[in-house]
């Protein structure tokens, strides 16, 4: 490699593929086979940006080149930035002499569009190819599948990566209309489409005959771009929705926008990108996935926006007191992680530890739990203290007390944008 | 009050175990033979490490516990938490006082406290999954050094040795004094001094040359991925501790560079 061009094109195709948010790493079963190089499985979290996000994978774009204009992306067409592209043989070196070395789990590889879509993917495709077949690489691959891109192309990616995704972008035709004029839901909805009914396929196939090839073992995710557009959460967690129903995605990422252009139609440079809307989105999405509840019981046609303030879970306990108080002692385990600070883990150690004894407060705050947090929703029943009756807000309010965000001033910042 | 001395191993502490029924031992407390101060004890029970005794105890236990509990104890062990083996010690006498299995009682606290301990050591070998950060040597050695408040070198081995099965690697733990070796067929126990504040020009001398290259690669990539306006250190810290950082190579800027 000719160390300084790489070094300089390492550092502008990793800053420009730094907003596709995707970091997961496990969820994928490849054995390393006949000492060659690289499992997968666990899913490692090798080091951690000053931000606090993970960098498990090698993030890069192939290249920034892209003959789109779309408003949000900091490669398109119109921006006047530095241009580079690496060679096949640069991304395979990368990949292999950091993985080596324990930096990363594997390969995150997108790129802009240069050409056209199939040209572009078959790029792609030819690197994946070489580290499964010349370098006997087993370690991670995610490969974004570029819309447009022929089914043949798609077939075969699958077959040597661990997950593909296709980014919906916008929550809406309508904004993706507005900002990315050049593309639409349905050349994304396609190839997803496609995606989802391969990986069933040889699913199905591999149950009958173990020699067949894995197919994107890891599955597909998605991202949509938020705080950019006007969409409200419901539309945002309904679009989710779909997307793990319809289209059988693993994942689905929330990526809060980050200002990066002078362009009217989006929120100016220097708008606070909306962290925290994103962390409840996320922590909703993991209500829905984890913990069994119905995106309608989260947001809905009369509270379309979840609250900034206060999680998801105690938004819902706090409109749903009628089934509230639970007694840990009896209550399954299904009630119990519904009540307002006791997560997955801890109803799990409520439900173990309680076969041995009745469970009292102070058993609570031994496990872990936070009691001072999840006592307004606890059965009345001996021993717990007779909680006084008390309204949703003064709940809320007490609660609030109990904590302090440093995002507390951000709380009522909806972005006011059209 | 009775002070057992072993030799810090973990069969050694299983001996002590048998021995503590044995001998009907009371108020025992444990010392490892180089830290004990055997003035301050009126009795002093010195425990030399017995293969027949310690797999006695833990065929006990393996009877009693089921496989996740079982790990545990040797996870909890693994900790080096201030009085573990005391600790341990409560939690066997209760696991071979009860006649079903208690490792579920989390309300007690001799449960509760083998659970946390077994815990940090697990978080700790997963976190030393992730930040080992190999070096290359001229002669095709891929070297890194680690300093975990745990002992887990044992338990990080089958990982390491499953996904780097074609490159030679050692992996030194240099707060305890000794590495795991991979030679392309096993991985063996060696122990080695290595000298802690070795000069950057030997290192140089003994690095393949494109090593540097790749370090600044990806201290490189480290800054490039940042969002700033997203920054938030305190995430990044308890992600990140600090105590890591020094054999962490994104975080140890680079020296050669003016």
């Amino acid at each position: 490699m000719v160390q300084e061009r790489v070094m300089e094109k390492l550092a502008i195709l990793a800053d420009a593929a730094k907003y596709d948010v995707s970091c997961s790493s496990g969820q994928s079963t490849r054995k390393n086979k006949n000492k060659g190089l690289g499992d997968t499985g666990g899913g490692i979290c090798h080091a951690f940006t000053e931000d606090g996000r993970c960098v498990s994978l090698l993030k890069i774009l192939l290249t920034n080149h892209c003959i789109f204009d779309c408003a949000y992306c900091v490669s398109r067409k119109s921006n006047d930035i530095k241009r580079a592209a690496f060679t096949v043989q640069e991304v395979v070196d990368l990949t292999i002499g950091f993985y080596r070395r324990n930096y990363i789990e594997g390969l995150f590889l997108s790129s802009g569009i240069f050409d056209n879509a199939d040209y572009t993917m078959e790029r792609l495709v030819r690197i994946v190819k070489k580290l499964r077949l010349e370098e006997n690489f087993n370690g991670y691959i995610h490969l974004k599948a570029i819309p447009g891109a022929s089914e043949e192309l798609l077939k075969e990616a699958g077959l040597y990566a661990d997950r593909l995704s296709v980014n919906v972008e916008m929550p809406t035709e309508q904004s993706l209309k507005l900002l990315a004029p050049d593309k639409n839901h349905k050349d994304v909805i396609k190839p997803m489409q496609y995606l989802k009914n391969e990986i069933i396929g040889y699913q199905e196939e591999k149950k009958t005959n173990y020699k067949t090839p894995l197919f994107a073992p890891a599955g597909q995710s998605t991202q949509m771009v938020i705080g950019a557009t006007k969409e409200n959460d419901l539309e945002i967690l309904g679009m989710a929705n779909y997307f793990y129903e319809q289209m059988k995605m693993r994942r689905v990422y929330y990526s809060g926008y980050v200002p990066i252009s002078h362009d009217n139609r989006l929120p100016a440079i220097g708008t606070p990108v909306p962290m925290i809307r994103e962390n409840r989105l996320y922590q909703a999405d993991w209500l829905i996935r984890y913990y069994g509840f119905n995106v309608n019981e989260i947001v809905g046609f009369d509270q379309p926006n979840l609250d900034l303030d206060i999680d998801p879970k105690l938004g819902w306990a706090l409109r749903n007191l009628h089934q509230f108080p639970v007694d840990i002692n009896t209550a399954d385990l299904e009630m119990i992680q519904r009540i307002p600070g006791i997560g997955f883990l801890g109803a799990k150690k409520i439900v173990a530890a309680r076969t041995f004894k009745k469970l009292q407060p102070d058993d609570l705050k031994k496990l872990g739990i936070s009691y001072s947090r999840s006592k307004y929703f606890l059965a009345f029943s001996s021993p717990f203290y007779l909680q006084k009756d008390l309204t949703p807000l003064q709940i809320k309010n007490q609660i609030l007390n109990l904590q302090n965000s440093k995002y507390k001033n951000n709380f009522s910042n909806q972005l006011a944008l059209f | 009050m009775t002070q057992i001395l072993y030799d810090g191993s973990y069969e050694g502490w299983l001996t002590a175990i048998f021995e503590i029924y044995e001998y009907k031992l009371k108020d025992v407390v444990f010392a490892k033979e180089e830290t004990s101060n055997t003035l301050l004890f009126s009795n002093t029970h010195s425990v030399t490490t017995d293969e027949v005794k310690a797999n006695r105890v833990l065929n006990g236990l393996q009877q009693r516990l089921s496989h996740h509990g079982f790990h545990a104890i040797y996870f909890a062990f693994l900790s080096e938490l201030d009085q573990i083996e005391e600790i341990l010690f409560r939690f066997t006498a209760y696991v071979f006082a009860s006649k079903i299995n208690i490792e579920r009682d989390l309300s007690r606290s001799e449960v509760l406290n083998v659970k946390k301990a077994a815990h940090l050591t697990g978080k700790e070998s997963h976190r030393m999954k992730a930040f080992v950060r190999f070096k290359l040597t001229k002669d095709g050695l891929y070297y890194a050094i680690i300093e975990p408040d745990c002992d887990i070198l044992p338990l990080i081995e089958q990982h390491f040795k499953n996904r780097y099965a074609d490159q030679r690697w050692l992996i030194y733990d240099s707060k305890r004094k000794y590495g795991i070796y991979y030679d392309l067929e096993n991985v063996s126990t060696v122990e080695m001094q290595f000298e802690s504040n070795t000069s950057s020009s030997f290192l140089a001398e003994i690095n393949d040359e494109n090593e540097e290259f790749f370090e600044n690669l990806w201290r490189n990539y480290f800054k490039s991925v940042n969002i700033e306006s997203r920054k938030n250190t305190k995430l990044h810290i308890k992600h990140m501790p600090k105590r890591y950082w020094k054999n962490l190579t994104e975080k140890i800027p680079n020296l050669n560079k003016r």
